[in-house]
């Protein structure tokens, strides 16, 4: 029974593994470790969509499966496989590195899947580190032809990377210090009194939780998001902007609910770091030209958006975030499955690159509208009712203030996303530029993404829902 | 508490909506969400025909069958009830308890009509206009066409936020790609300022959701809210919806959009968009919140004036005919906010009544613009001159709807003008004297532009070149454009000799609406303007110290 629970993380052991057997070979096929990646992930995610009801522990308590644990490792795997999909044939990566590759990041998913049961400091750092590691090495295996920016990327990535370890296990150890424990079961009648009368308790959570603003590229912690976007090869942001972000969003959803249903002392600071990130991550944008950069700062803003549910704390403010996260994922795949595909030669784009894309490739034009309108919060996208989502719960807690100044962001960030659509849809081909042709699974892949973005958007009480089930296990 | 009359049975019965709210369909098939549907189905099925010819037919005949499948809506429309009419509801999300509500009452219907009734105008002033991307053009058409009755009709906040944004897109898009040299700048303009405002409106949408629970909007009515509440959700909402009409200081998307907008996107721009924004302050502003609606009045008088009076001394300053044109429908709309703000009966149905008249009149100016910039190529008052002479047809309908701009008497305009005065002079006379000096300034810039146009001197030759500088003689109108012409002719005429059936259909709920706003009258004072201006920072500054969490 225990292994059955355990069974997706063994899949992707399995995985990694296969993975390292092939790397040892001369000639790897990409194609067949893509097919390996993808059912293997897709297999990962059956065992876990058949065990989705069972909860139990295992090693000690340390690692707890819930519902909550199930429906994020269902979203880390699928996003594996599309992932894996959405990128075929690895054009940006040196030919004889694809095993090892695939091996890195599904050792990285594998740590976000661990993170998402770990339920004692320690564990959760170690699974932590096991998803930063296996990126920090897979950033520099780009094509050398664009100078070393993929070097410049990997260190920054490795240095915010070592910081924001390094203040969280500082943040545990005064959380240690004062409670005694490192298990969260027993933090949690503990910490809700010592928030409240020791100010070192507010520090150490704050610290603690700088390792997952770090991996959700919110501010303070967003530094290294734009170099690292833009040094590391399309495949590797791909991954870097989607799936980190959905393991950040289940520890801090996890550690902030501890502090208690009033959890004024710390909302206070996250309002302001998530207003900050909005706002900075919004400004920035504007002015950007390289997309990639672009959908940094995007991101950073958006990581502002996703902390409103989580401070608003309450059942739907929490459904809200995961849902957020789930239309995240979708919507940024989206836009870098496209990016992927029209740069034909792992070059980074800039805004003119898209010119006359929806003359040139109609599909691709069409996924990537959905995906900024979704990332733009226009109706009828899963990113305009995440948002209203969003927006609700943080009103029905009294934050006004923040959903003003959310709003006033997602107004200032129209100016960028629609940059993007003018770009593809209404500017006129360049003489040289010719057609893109994509094969049929990318075709379909493409369908289902707008498909996806539009059906959840419109029907979202299903996946609701089943968010709403999850965090009961809060 | 406001309940209206007795019900009629209720025939969508389905738990969430309950009886009290006093809707009803009266006929036996969903004719609303026929007409949702028709330019939504057409949209898609229309993307398979290829030739530009076919799509043209294909459009028309799509938007005429809408708007002949809507005139139901005027012949059954029961005239003696405020209820809410033909009205479906089907669940969507019970989760959230939204609901997929719409119908229509007094106010709405003759908004519905109208888009209706001019959407197969802009396909027609589209037939020779658009000369590239026709089916991307005629997908976009009908898909406003969608959107726009969407928002009339809808019954619940969330949809009725729906259909307002869904009609951002693909307004951005007919502007920005078939647009003049300055598309760029203008889709953008639009696009920031209607977002802009839109975001508050959900800001306000999400406040009422949490305060009551609800999104429906005939409920949302009935409640009571604080004033402190009433007023932040007047200013959310009303920010939507200046920007939409434009109000002043907020108008200054509109010049730009117009003059790059195709004639198409130029006339649902001034026929029916810049009616949601009046039709919002309706339907949200005053019932929802009638003590803030009676405490910001005077500030949106102010702003009306000024609309006025600024969009008339602009107008009267451009050369850009289309230009004109645009400013001209500030200073018309200022005079529907005007009338909406007077808060008494003779000023809603005026405003009423002359959004449907701007819709007529600048519609068909804007027609007759893109019908001139269609054989000069130009837009400039000093090169389309002196056109008695080679367009008579033209020149006659080009004066019709001139003098109906200004508010000829026996015109259309006229009688909503006259409505809106009477209303100003009756309650402020001070009011009413100031809508007067935008009454004449309008006279003064239309026939600048008639005198230009019809009469100017024309020194005899060079004056309607083509590129290589040849004087030729430019052709009067085709039975196309005198059709399409003659059509809104007809309008301008009926309305201004015979407005009553229009006014009856509004009536009772006007009255209703006056009703349900009437209880404001103690709390701010009618005829106390002064004492509404010396609080004017007192409250502010309350409605500041409540931001606080």
């Amino acid at each position: 029974m225990e292994t059955m629970l355990f069974l997706p993380e063994l899949l992707l052991i399995l995985l990694a593994l296969v993975c390292f057997v092939v790397s040892l070979g001369k000639n790897p096929r990409t194609a067949l470790l893509q097919g390996a990646v993808i059912t293997f992930s897709i297999l990962a995610l059956l065992v876990t969509a058949a065990n989705y009801q069972h909860s139990g522990t295992l090693f000690f308590g340390a690692y707890q499966i819930d519902q909550l644990s199930q429906l994020f490792k269902l979203v880390l795997c699928a996003g594996l496989a599309l992932i894996a999909w959405a990128t075929p044939g690895l054009r940006g990566i040196e030919k004889r590195l694809h095993p090892e590759y695939y091996l890195f990041l599904t050792v990285s998913t594998l740590g976000l899947v661990m993170l998402s049961s770990a339920v004692e400091l320690l564990t959760i750092f170690l699974a932590l580190e096991i998803s930063s590691y296996a990126l920090f090495v897979a950033i520099p295996f780009r094509q050398p032809m664009n100078g070393r920016q993929q070097y410049e990327a990997s260190l920054k990535y490795v240095l915010f990377g070592a910081a924001a370890s390094g203040l969280s296990l500082f943040g545990m150890s005064y959380i240690f210090g004062l409670s005694g424990t490192t298990y969260l079961a027993e933090l949690s009648p503990l910490l809700p009194g010592l928030i409240s009368s020791q100010p070192l308790a507010v520090a150490g959570m704050i610290l603690l939780l700088c390792g997952f603003f770090y991996k959700l590229a919110l501010f303070p912690m967003h530094f290294w998001t734009p170099d690292v976007y833009q040094g590391a090869a399309n495949e590797t942001t791909t991954f870097i902007a989607t799936l980190p972000k959905i393991g950040a969003v289940i520890l801090l959803l996890r550690l902030i609910s501890l502090a208690g249903v009033d959890i004024s002392q710390l909302s206070w600071a996250l309002g302001i770091l998530a207003v900050a990130s909005m706002t900075i991550g919004n400004l920035s944008a504007l002015v950007q030209n390289d997309i990639k950069r672009l959908l940094a700062y995007s991101s950073v803003a958006h990581a502002g958006y996703l902390m409103l549910g989580i401070i608003a704390g309450s059942t739907l403010g929490h459904a809200a975030a995961i849902y957020y996260a789930v239309g995240y994922l979708l919507m940024n795949l989206a836009c870098f499955f496209v990016l992927y595909h029209l740069s034909s030669d792992n070059r980074n784009l800039k805004l003119d690159d898209l010119n006359g894309l929806y003359r040139r490739a109609p599909l691709l034009a069409f996924v990537l509208a959905a995906g900024i309108f979704s990332l733009a919060g226009i109706p009828p996208t899963i990113g305009f009712t995440g948002k209203f989502v969003l927006f609700t719960s943080a009103f029905q807690q009294g934050l006004y203030g923040l959903v003003v100044l959310g709003l006033i962001n997602a107004a200032i960030s129209i100016f960028f996303y629609l940059k993007i659509i003018r770009a593809a849809y209404l500017t006129n081909t360049d003489a040289d530029s010719s057609a893109v042709s994509i094969n049929l699974s990318s075709k379909l892949l493409g369908l289902g993404l707008i498909f996806a973005i539009i059906l959840l958007g419109v029907l979202p009480q299903q996946l609701l829902a089943l968010a709403k089930a999850a965090v009961a296990y809060l | 508490m406001r309940r209206p009359g007795q019900g009629m049975p209720y025939p969508y019965n389905q738990g969430t909506i309950v009886e009290q709210y006093l809707i009803f369909n009266q006929l036996n098939y969903p004719i609303i969400s026929v007409l949702l549907l028709l330019p939504l189905i057409g949209a898609v099925l229309g993307l398979l025909f290829k030739s530009d010819k076919a799509q043209l037919r294909w459009g028309l005949g799509v938007t005429v069958a809408t708007a002949l499948a809507s005139l139901p809506l005027y012949t059954q429309f029961d005239r003696t009830t405020a209820l809410y009419q033909f009205v479906e509801v089907r669940h969507w999300l019970p989760a959230l308890g939204l609901d997929y509500a719409v119908g229509v009452d007094g106010i709405s219907v003759l908004l519905v009509l109208l888009t209706t009734l001019v959407m197969p105008l802009c396909v027609l002033c589209s037939w020779s206009y658009i000369k590239e991307r026709m089916r991307e053009f005629m997908f976009v058409l009908l898909v406003i066409e969608t959107a726009m009755i969407g928002v009339f009709v809808s019954l619940n906040t969330l949809l009725f936020f729906l259909f307002w944004e869904a009609m951002l897109i693909p307004m951005y898009l007919m502007i920005a790609i078939w647009g003049g040299a300055r598309k760029d700048y203008a889709s953008i303009k639009y696009f920031l300022y209607t977002f802009a405002g839109s975001i508050f409106f959900l800001a306000s949408i999400i406040a009422l959701y949490v305060q009551t629970g609800s999104f429906f909007i005939p409920e949302l009515m009935e409640h009571s809210f604080s004033f402190t509440f009433q007023a932040w959700i007047f200013l959310g909402c009303a920010l939507a919806f200046a920007v939409k009409v434009p109000m002043f200081p907020l108008h200054t998307w509109l010049p730009a959009a117009h003059v790059e907008a195709p004639t198409a996107g130029s006339v649902i721009l001034a026929s029916i968009m810049l009616k949601l924004g009046g039709y919002g302050f309706l339907r949200f502003c005053l019932p929802m919140a009638p003590e803030a609606t009676w405490y910001f009045m005077p500030w949106l008088i102010g702003l009306s004036l000024i609309s006025i009076i600024v969009g008339g001394y602009l107008a009267l300053g451009q050369s850009d005919i289309k230009k004109l044109i645009a400013y001209s429908s500030v200073g018309h709309m200022g005079f529907v906010t005007l009338g909406i703000f007077l808060l008494n009966d003779q000023g809603i149905k005026g405003a009423m009544l002359q959004m449907i008249n701007h819709g007529i009149t600048t519609g068909a100016l804007f027609i007759l613009i893109g019908i001139i910039y269609e054989r000069t190529h130009s837009r400039e008052m000093s090169v389309n001159r002196a056109l008695g002479a080679m367009m008579p047809v033209y020149v006659l309908f080009l004066g019709i709807f001139s003098l109906s701009s200004f508010g000829f008497p026996g015109t259309n305009s006229f009688v909503s003008e006259f409505l809106v005065l009477l209303a100003a002079f009756s309650k402020y006379p001070l009011v009413g004297a100031l809508a007067i000096v935008g009454a004449i300034l309008a006279a003064a810039y239309m026939l600048r532009l008639l005198q230009s146009m019809v009469w100017a001197d024309s020194d005899g030759h060079g004056h309607h070149d083509d590129e290589q500088g040849n004087g030729h003689i430019l052709k009067d109108l085709n039975a196309r454009e005198i059709g399409t012409l003659s059509f809104l002719t007809i309008f301008v005429f009926w309305i201004g000799f015979y407005p009553t059936p229009l006014l009856e259909m509004m009536d009772v709920s006007v009255t209703h609406l006056i009703d349900q706003i009437g209880d404001g009258l103690n709390q701010a004072g009618d005829d106390n303007l002064h004492h509404a201006f010396s609080s004017w920072g007192n409250k502010m500054t309350g409605l500041l110290t409540t931001l606080k969490p």
